[in-house]
């Protein structure tokens, strides 16, 4: 069952935010999945670039994506604004090594929620995600 | 061509990648004016640079620091499909932070992974490279900076 736009629920009436993780590195999206600590997250799917996180997302309807920036075929800032006009209430958390402010404004401005620049650490990783979840 | 302040920015990039996600500072030696071809380890990271300035930034490693590494990132599999991961994500992430000093107009490529034998770093003409040593545990790395 599920809220339009909203959470989905599972069967004992319990809310879950559905995960996507974007990043075209296989040990950062490993690292994603195995740090974050959310019981009420639930992960439906991993990209390794823009292209097949669009695909993976008309799939699989997340309510929450991590999303790398520099990445082949598609990158992350292109590929957030068009997951934004899929679905205006998706949060997204970019995870980039790209430390400048003006790439964080411009995220920002394309519909992320969140910037969380690499490294970091799983504490960091944890907060920055429940801050996109309040 | 690099300025001492410049090349600054790479060390304190390389220093900070170690503590946070190894949780153990490493220790970067003092940055010296690469002279012919480098001796590189089994795996190095590529990230060309263009925009505003052009170039190449390096990381390599032996493959004994990268597995190491991989343990303290609580990362199981240590293929080698994992390892030249590894190597092109330090590249990448130490070039990317290297924006918060050159800005935006500094852009970085995807990585690309040299690996093998002994793989060969291309000499770009007009190009003055330097080389930032890096000790870890008992290891030891090399990043190299070739900025026009």
């Amino acid at each position: 069952m599920r809220n339009s736009n909203g959470p989905a629920m599972n069967g004992s009436g319990k809310r879950f935010f559905k995960l996507m993780i974007v990043d075209d590195s296989t040990i950062m999206r490993r690292r994603i999945e195995r740090s974050q600590h959310f019981e009420d997250l639930q992960l439906v799917g991993a990209a390794g670039n823009g292209l097949e996180a669009l695909e993976l997302f008309k799939k699989t309807d997340p309510d929450v994506v991590t999303m790398d920036l520099t990445m082949p075929r598609m990158d992350g800032i292109e590929c957030i604004g068009q997951l934004v006009a899929l679905k205006p209430a998706v949060r997204i958390l970019v995870i980039s090594a790209l430390a400048d402010k003006a790439t964080a404004v411009e995220a920002m401005e394309r519909g992320a929620n969140g910037f969380l620049e690499k490294p970091f650490t799983d504490r960091q990783l944890n907060e920055a995600i429940a801050d996109l979840m309040r | 061509m690099l300025h001492e302040q410049e090349l600054k920015t790479f060390v304190e990039g390389t220093t900070n990648f170690f503590e946070v996600t190894a949780q153990q500072p490493a220790s970067i030696g003092s940055p010296y004016l690469m002279e012919g071809s480098p001796a590189v380890h089994e795996y190095t990271g590529v990230i060309n640079i263009s925009g505003k300035r052009e170039g190449v930034v390096y990381f390599t490693a032996p493959k004994a620091m990268l597995t190491v590494l991989l343990m303290k990132m609580q990362e199981n599999d240590f293929s080698h499909e994992t390892m030249r991961d590894l190597v092109g994500e330090v590249a990448n992430t130490i070039s990317g932070n290297a924006r918060r000093d050159f800005g935006r107009d500094f852009v970085i490529s995807v990585p690309s992974v040299l690996s093998g034998e002994k793989p060969q770093i291309p000499q770009k003409p007009g190009l003055r490279s330097f080389i930032i040593p890096i000790n870890w545990r008992s290891h030891s790395a090399k990043l190299i900076v070739s900025l026009t």
